[in-house]
């Protein structure tokens, strides 16, 4: 059978849908990352703690299967941009996964016993389990901004220069900050949606605005960070876009300034950072309003701004090495075969209105805020 | 190569696998046999079978959660320490990895919530449903995953492509239908099936002994007798052993696990029992089974079984013919429109796998010596009485479990739920299916050696260029994380247990409530 689009178009209808995994990640699992991160700061006590955990116990597990997907998807569709990212970040992927092991079991096991040390362990747990991948996953993507360290031999086995401590610099923590900011507010946005108004609101409210000043902020730094720092790649000589995934035919110059050509080359691009800005901008109005369903549109936005900007930032970038010149991964040389992007697009297709569907019908069956009165009658509460 | 690191990945892979893998079998079986009890309360709209059901289920969401935290290290783990590996056949590996993502864990993880906070929320029906999409979805991670390892065993419907440097997807259709593929996922839903039920039985028979819970445990045992016997037919019965025949690493699998040195005359016979020697090339004491070797693995009379010197002798020809393909991947690495390198590649590129078994000896397999040679040959015997005795061990349980499941079926059929050895059997044996699952592992991965991809990629050319330092970190972590997560697991599942159902309501309370063993009365319905 023949296939109907060219190598070309599907790499990039992959490489869109890699930034919708990526996105669908950050817009579901980044608020339960975000309350995680929240708990010790807008809870004063048991209850308080297990209303905020029982506003995401039931749905974080489907949503962290956005992260898995994206894992696998990755695998599938950019076999090298799996391959290097996963060894060459080793101790800090290390370190996220980690944080996502301890994170399912603090969920299922805190509330099964009553007692007060026990319970506290587990939500530090949590905490670190929002917090660390949070952070990380801002530290990781810096670093994706500025290249990593590694070179492909002539098998195209990857080799690396880098250390856990080299991946932070000035510019990875602060993207790794802003990922934080981001995912709180998001969280705030989640628990104005989710939980009864009262005291552990009010706290979610006030640490909001503080992130989405902070969002704002970080966003517009790392910018003029972006713009000015020897930062960024052009891709030099002639551009295959349906040639062979091969690395070592094309060629990389670094250039200051390079990931914001694309915003003068195609304009609509600009819709990612304006969001970007307009997305906090918006949480914190809603905030001093008191409008709750406003204030989670607002973290959304940022969230899909802000990741988006990224990702067209560099396109067509993926994961630039920072040491070689004929490494850097692109969306012309590091995808899989012809066929498996097809493939991978058809089932794509089939399954991924049927998971929104379901998915949408779960929450539709959990709807409705949780209370206090709840997580002190519900025996299926955590 | 610094194989230092790919010993420490293999190490760090097989710990955290078999980690895993004590999870999944009890999600794959207690998954449906949540879905069979619930089935009973809708139908019967008895509340004991509620009561039943979340009792299960509260054990379940136990065991499950450790399922998938650990789940996350197996895909992580293919790209942090076998990056090349990942990029040789991510092509073909990772499609299966990403279709299990979209087609099974969003639904168990989306449906697995609702399982546990949608009791008030759905109707009976709706909550079955329910039950079952969890069922399903498990059951249907496990049939993507052994599609990929299914096709490490035997890679069809794939080819190497010279521009870059990676083995790529040409049939798609034969990676999904891999007889391999479908016997292991037959084999291993059918082994966590006979898991969940020896799981139920034996926490059922304590509770009798105990004289507790007995009307919980006299209908849990009832369905845990008729699942398990079913299913440990079904696990020995369809055993993966039909795939032996296919490829020259399954042949030498299977040579390895019968200890079968030399080809015997059709039909070979099977070796019940004996002493392998890796040193003398021969098995001694051996007592063994006349034609039932080849009945069993050729389903003919006349199909040959060959023996591991027979095969040992192939794997050198193919070595040989194997350095002809490397030398003129060479050759096109440097031009690649060099017409008699692609001639000569076409030719041998089947065995280019092969040349690269020499990497162990010679950096360029091109300057290989005879000697050598014959090394990588016999590098390719996966180490046989290990494999010869986990499989007897593995095998011999298998057994056990048909005849266990039978007494246990004759007994719920009478009604006989005192029979104390028997009830006393049921919970000393409860380990024994995890111990069966985790050989039938290690038989598979281990006898898959020297091979990652059988006769395409060697595993110790897989791993990521790691230092000793990063791979030695992260193990003694996981040890760490694991072991304490095991711990507070174990004394979970004891707590739960020891306490019992949950009685929410009075009539509950009242089906369950008397202890002396006299309370189940059995019922038109059941």
């Amino acid at each position: 059978m023949a296939i109907p689009f060219d190598y070309e178009s599907l790499r990039l209808i992959w490489w869109l849908l890699m930034g919708v995994l990526l996105i669908g990640f950050a817009l579901t699992d980044g608020f339960d990352l975000g309350v995680a991160a929240l708990l010790p700061f807008i809870a004063r006590n048991d209850e308080e703690r297990r209303l905020a955990i029982n506003s995401i116990a039931p749905t974080w597990e489907g949503h962290q299967v956005w992260l898995i997907l994206g894992g696998g998807a990755i695998f599938a569709a950019w076999p090298y941009v799996y391959a290097i990212s996963f060894s060459g970040f080793y101790l800090a992927i290390f370190l996220v996964l980690a944080a996502l092991i301890v994170r399912p079991v603090a969920f299922k096991y805190r509330s099964k016993h009553d007692d007060a040390a026990w319970r506290s362990r587990w939500d530090w747990a949590l905490f670190v389990g929002g917090f660390v991948p949070a952070l990380v996953f801002g530290v990781a993507v810096g670093n994706v901004l500025v290249g990593a360290p590694f070179r492909l031999d002539s098998d195209l086995r990857a080799f690396y220069d880098g250390s856990l401590l080299g991946l932070f610099s000035p510019f990875t923590l602060l993207t790794g900050l802003l990922s934080v900011a981001m995912l709180v507010l998001h969280g705030a946005g989640w628990l104005a949606l989710k939980i009864e108004e009262g005291a552990v609101m009010e706290r979610a409210r006030r640490w909001g605005r503080f992130a989405a000043i902070a969002a704002i902020l970080l966003f517009a730094i790392g910018g003029i960070m972006v713009a000015t720092m020897p930062i960024g790649y052009r891709l030099a000589g002639v551009i295959d876009t349906a040639g062979p995934s091969n690395p070592l035919w094309s060629t990389s110059v670094p250039a200051t300034g390079a990931w914001l050509d694309n915003y003068a080359r195609y304009p609509w691009m600009l819709l990612a950072p304006i969001l970007g800005f307009a997305g906090p901008a918006l949480a914190y109005v809603a905030i001093a309003r008191r409008k709750q369903a406003l204030l989670f549109a607002g973290s959304a936005m940022a969230t899909v701004g802000i990741v988006a900007t990224v990702g067209l930032s560099m396109f067509p970038y993926i994961l630039p090495s920072s040491i070689d010149a004929h490494s850097s991964l692109t969306v012309w040389n590091a995808s899989s075969s012809h066929l498996t992007l097809w493939i991978m697009l058809v089932v794509t297709l089939i399954f991924l209105p049927m998971i929104l569907a379901y998915t949408a019908w779960v929450l539709k069956i959990l709807f409705g805020r949780v209370t206090l009165a709840d997580v002190r009658s519900n025996p299926d509460f955590y | 190569m610094d194989l230092a690191v790919v010993e420490l990945s293999r190490l760090q892979f097989a710990l955290t696998a078999m980690y895993h893998f004590l999870f999944v079998p009890l999600t794959l079986g207690l998954s449906f046999m949540l879905v069979i009890m619930e089935s009973i309360y809708v139908i019967t709209e008895r509340d004991i079978w509620r009561t039943i059901t979340r009792f299960w289920a509260k054990l379940f969401g136990i065991n499950f959660v450790l399922g998938v935290a650990t789940g996350l290290t197996m895909e992580f783990e293919f790209g942090m320490n076998w990056s090349y590996y990942s990029h040789y056949v991510g092509d073909i590996f990772g499609a299966p990895l990403a279709i299990e993502g979209l087609m099974a864990f969003f639904l168990e993880a989306t449906f697995v919530g609702l399982m546990f906070f949608g009791w008030d929320k759905l109707s009976k029906q709706g909550h079955l449903l329910v039950t079952f999409l969890v069922a399903l979805g498990s059951n249907l991670s496990a049939l993507w995953i052994l599609i990929a390892n299914g096709w490490m065993q035997n890679p069809i419907g794939s080819r190497f492509n010279t521009d870059t440097m990676r083995m790529e997807v040409v049939d798609f259709y034969s990676v999904l239908f891999n007889p391999v593929a479908q016997a292991k996922f037959v084999h291993t839903v059918s082994a966590g099936y006979v898991t969940a039920s020896v799981f139920v039985l034996g926490i059922s028979a304590w509770y009798l002994l105990r004289g507790r819970f007995t009307a919980l445990a006299k209908r849990s045992m009832t369905v845990a007798a008729a699942f398990g016997l079913a299913s440990s037919l079904s696990v020995v019965v369809l055993g993966d052993e039909s795939g032996y025949a296919l490829t020259d690493n399954q042949k030498m699998k299977l040579a390895a696990i019968e200890a079968m040195w030399h080809t015997e005359k059709a039909p070979a016979g099977l070796t019940l029992i004996g002493f392998p020697s890796v040193k003398d090339r021969t098995t001694h004491y051996e007592i063994k089974i006349p034609y039932a070797l080849g009945l069993i693995s050729t389903r003919s009379l006349t199909g040959q079984v060959q023996g591991i010197n027979e095969l040992v002798l192939h794997a050198q020809e193919r070595i040989e013919s194997g350095k002809l393909a490397y030398a003129a991947l060479e050759d096109l690495k440097v031009n690649r429109v060099d017409a008699a390198a692609r001639a000569t590649f076409e030719e041998h590129r089947n065995d280019l796998g092969y040349a690269m078994l020499l990497k162990r000896y010679v950096g360029d397999p091109r300057d290989a010596t005879h000697d050598q040679v014959m090394k990588a040959a016999w590098d390719t015997v996966p180490n046989v009485p290990v494999t010869f005795w986990l499989f007897r061990i593995m095998a011999g349980l298998g057994f056990f479990f048909i005849g266990f499941f039978a007494l246990a079926f004759y007994f719920a059929t009478v009604r006989r739920f005192d029979v104390k050895w028997f009830l006393r059997t049921a919970v000393i044996i409860i380990p024994l299916p995890w111990i069966a699952a985790e050989m039938g592992w290690v038989l598979a991965e281990y006898g898959r050696q020297p091979w990652a991809i059988e006769g395409v990629l060697p595993t110790f050319l897989g791993a990521s260029s790691l230092t000793v330092a990063q791979v030695w970190t992260t193990i003694a972590a996981f040890t760490l994380l694991y072991s304490a997560l095991a711990f507070i697991e174990v004394r979970l599942m004891l707590a739960s247990i020891r306490k019992g159902p949950e009685t929410r309501r009075a009539a509950d309370a009242t089906s369950i409530a008397p202890e002396s063993g006299a309370g189940y009365a059995p019922l038109p319905a059941e």
